[in-house]
């Protein structure tokens, strides 16, 4: 290699991504380009996918700074739907309040709050079927709740106790319900993205109705699976509605490491083939339109779409992480997009069907909701407090069928726990 | 099995096509797919006629993602089909280990039984071919090591088709090792002779339809007196070769399923023989020989008249010139087998 012939390159500089505010910074947001509400064209459903492309660059708005929705996305939902999404919202809100105290009161191990991302559940969870097969992260919990899924059971799951439906095989908010079609929850980020895509093309295959929605976050875009999905469901036009919440946040690492500096995470559909929507996350209204637009489109064979949704993870990542050692608190309260409940109340007020007095009674009444829910549960137990599952359980469930290897160490851990408390009976367990 | 179905010679390709066929007619959620399974067949010819078959949406190509093609099918599975995935090489079937790991395995377990996966992964493995280092792997122990994943691999054509029909219709998921060597005829270790093809062995007689051959159980290719052997896939016929060749009496155990595992055709057997040599061409630190070999001296300790030999590859990536240097062949197996008669 000759040196002299270089000398005149600049050195090379490796660029790593930093965000903005650390903990200290003053917050200064006017680098967000928030579009007017109601300014975003809305394509027939039917449309090619690179005419979304402008949509993956913009923001799709509904609500307006006076609280009034507006423009083409206005899904025009009747005031009784829109209290019920608040209502939805709302109960999520207070779930995750008393879930994140018991995790504090020692009642169970870990919690994961959504908040200020209700939105992105609970609409999404409004403008689908009910049996469409949704495929979420482990920040979807308003998908259960506004499916109806029993409140108890869900407490059940996450203090372990002897009513947990998955017999405390899995961590606090790892929730599987069949029969609310919500697909089991892993720890392994991304891996539901081509799980759905498979249940849809499935769906495809039998030719049934139903369609499959999808959930991560911007950091897990980064993994291989989300790549595989989106090429599966360009290549087979799988039904499947793919969502991206994007709360700014992986942990402690902010959106800049999952390539939010280059492009939006909407925008990354068109490469694929496949239509892309950029939302407002906490306008409620048009996450609901934008899903409803994807379902209708998955529904009627125009194949996939991919909804980023533009919020912000207003808390911890869970409650093992303190986010003040990585950000500024200020970025919560100065969020240009605001809370989408409070948004959703005070458009419903705007249109004089809502009142302040009536909002505290609705929060008053929720609380007091989840903590009968939390007090059932913990008639059930809490983690730790005595033994609730048979110790058979721990074996039960690997196979269809238990190997003579798992009965062998079934036996085994029977045992030990009979050398230990000599009095104990499985069955008392 | 029926005993009194007619029988036709096919080998270890078309018997494992014959298994899909079969299973396909039978059940309308069976789904065949991979990279080159569709229109083309495979590229070992396993899937041929199938899409012409069973039409597109049954049997059809995929984009190149092992990642994609596993947690597709485990969604599929989730719906209710019985996806047949299949991985063009064993050695490429890393990318989708997360799939088949977290997910697949931990699927049933994890969701309380709400949702399975019902999933047969089918992938030619194993050496002997001039594959070198991405075409030859024996990557088994990965999949033994995984609880809720079930390990099949047969030595026959015979076994292929009725291991492959009870792998589809289990409904935990099945890794389906598929040892390519033997596809054409049973390979026993000889390089430089020719093969004898399937249609000249006994156990290319293929039952016509459908028949299965239970999971965990495996088969005592011949029964003798002098030491056990365990082997599975091309290894069996190597071995079954090396001590005919020598004139031991040895009795030689294809396990056909790694887990579950039939540990009581092995305990039987090495009660009576006092004597224990396991082959498999997988690297030897952390192969399933290991297991094999704790299990035998938990389980015969007081039966054992000798050390029990491993013959493995050794712990090395698999070389392409220096294939049978590396290959677990008739010098390295006569070698174990004087050892244990000598004991």
């Amino acid at each position: 290699m000759n040196e002299a012939s270089r000398s005149n390159l600049p050195p090379l500089q490796l660029h790593v991504p930093e965000p903005k505010f650390r903990p200290g910074d003053a917050v200064d947001y006017s680098h967000l380009v928030i579009p007017a509400a109601g300014a975003q064209a809305r394509p027939d459903e039917s449309c090619g996918a690179s005419e979304t492309h402008p949509l993956c660059l913009d923001l799709v708005r509904v609500l307006g700074e006076d609280h009034r929705a507006v423009g083409p996305w206005d899904p025009k939902l009747d005031p009784e739907s829109l209290r019920r999404m608040l209502r939805l919202m709302a109960l999520t809100r207070a779930f995750d309040d008393r879930m994140y105290r018991g995790q504090r009161q020692g009642k169970t191990s870990f919690y994961m709050k959504c908040t200020g991302e209700e939105a992105t559940s609970i609409a999404p969870a409004m403008a689908l079927a009910s049996d469409d097969m949704v495929f979420p992260s482990y920040r979807q919990q308003g998908i259960l709740i506004a499916r109806g899924y029993p409140m108890v059971d869900m407490i059940n799951q996450i203090y372990s106790n002897k009513a947990d439906k998955l017999k405390g095989r899995q961590l606090p908010i790892m929730y599987s319900a069949r029969e609310a079609s919500f697909f089991s929850i892993s720890g392994n980020l991304a891996t539901q993205y081509p799980q759905a895509v498979g249940w849809a093309m499935a769906s495809a295959i039998k030719g049934d109705t139903r369609i499959a929605a999808a959930w991560l976050g911007e950091g897990s875009t980064a993994e291989g699976d989300f790549h595989s999905a989106m090429t599966f469901a360009a290549v087979y036009n799988a039904p499947v509605v793919f969502n991206v919440v994007n709360n700014q946040w992986a942990i402690s690492s902010f959106s800049g490491f999952a390539g939010a500096e280059r492009t939006t995470f909407a925008a990354r559909a068109i490469g694929y083939g496949i239509a892309g929507l950029r939302v407002d996350g906490n306008d409620p209204l048009a996450v609901y339109a934008a899903t409803r637009w994807a379902a209708n489109r998955a529904r009627a064979n125009g194949g996939p779409t991919l909804i980023e949704h533009f919020t912000y993870r207003a808390e911890g990542h869970s409650t093992s992480d303190d986010p003040g050692q990585y950000r500024s608190v200020q970025e919560r309260t100065e969020w240009p997009l605001g809370d989408p409940i409070a948004r959703l109340a005070a458009h419903l007020e705007a249109l004089g069907e809502w009142t302040p007095e009536a909002h505290a009674a609705m929060d008053l009444e929720l609380a007091e909701q989840v903590k009968a829910a939390a007090k059932a549960a913990e008639a059930n137990g809490v983690l730790g407090h005595g033994l609730h599952h048979p110790f058979r359980t721990l074996f039960e469930d690997v196979f269809e069928e238990l190997p003579w290897h798992l009965k062998e160490q079934s036996e085994q851990a029977i045992r030990e726990r009979r050398i230990k408390w000599p009095e104990w009976k499985e069955e008392d367990s | 099995m029926s005993e009194t179905a007619s029988m036709k010679k096919l080998n270890m390709i078309e018997a494992i096509n014959d298994a899909l066929d079969v299973m396909m007619a039978r059940d309308s959620n069976i789904v065949v797919m991979g990279e080159d399974v569709g229109y083309f067949g495979g590229v070992f010819r396993a899937t041929a006629g199938l899409q012409k078959k069973y039409g597109r949406t049954r049997v059809f190509d995929t984009p190149i993602s092992e990642c994609g093609i596993i947690g597709v099918a485990v969604g599929m599975g989730a719906y209710g089909l019985r996806p047949v995935p299949e991985i063009q090489f064993a050695d490429y079937i890393y990318p989708g280990l997360d799939q088949l790991v977290s997910e697949a395995a931990r699927l049933r377990y994890r969701s309380a039984g709400e949702f399975t996966a019902p999933i047969t992964v089918r992938s030619p493995f194993g050496g002997g071919i001039f594959g070198g280092q991405t075409h030859s792997q024996s990557p088994e122990a990965l999949f033994t090591h995984v609880s809720g994943i079930k390990t099949v691999i047969p030595a026959t054509p015979h076994d292929a088709k009725g291991l492959l029909i009870a792998a589809i219709e289990d409904n935990d998921p099945v890794i389906f090792f598929e040892p390519k060597r033997i596809y054409n005829g049973p390979f026993n270790g000889y390089y430089d002779k020719p093969v004898e093809p399937w249609s000249r062995h006994k156990d290319g007689a293929v039952p016509e339809g459908y028949y299965r051959i239970p999971l965990g159980k495996a088969r005592v290719v011949r029964e003798g007196e002098a030491m056990t052997v365990l082997a599975y896939g091309t290894m069996v016929h190597v071995a079954e070769a090396v001590l005919a060749e020598k004139g031991v009496d040895a009795e030689i155990i294809d396990l056909r399923t790694l887990v579950p595992l039939d540990i009581e055709t092995i305990k039987a057997s090495i009660e009576k023989t006092g004597k224990c040599m396991i082959v498999h061409e997988a690297t030897r630190t952390g192969g399933f020989g290991a297991e094999l070999s704790a299990l035998v001296q938990e389980r015969c300790f007081y039966h054992l008249e000798a050390p029990i030999e491993r013959v493995t590859g050794f712990d090395t990536p698999y070389p392409h010139s220096l294939e049978w240097a590396y290959f677990p062949g008739p010098v390295r197996i006569g070698e174990a087998v004087d050892r244990l008669l000598k004991a």
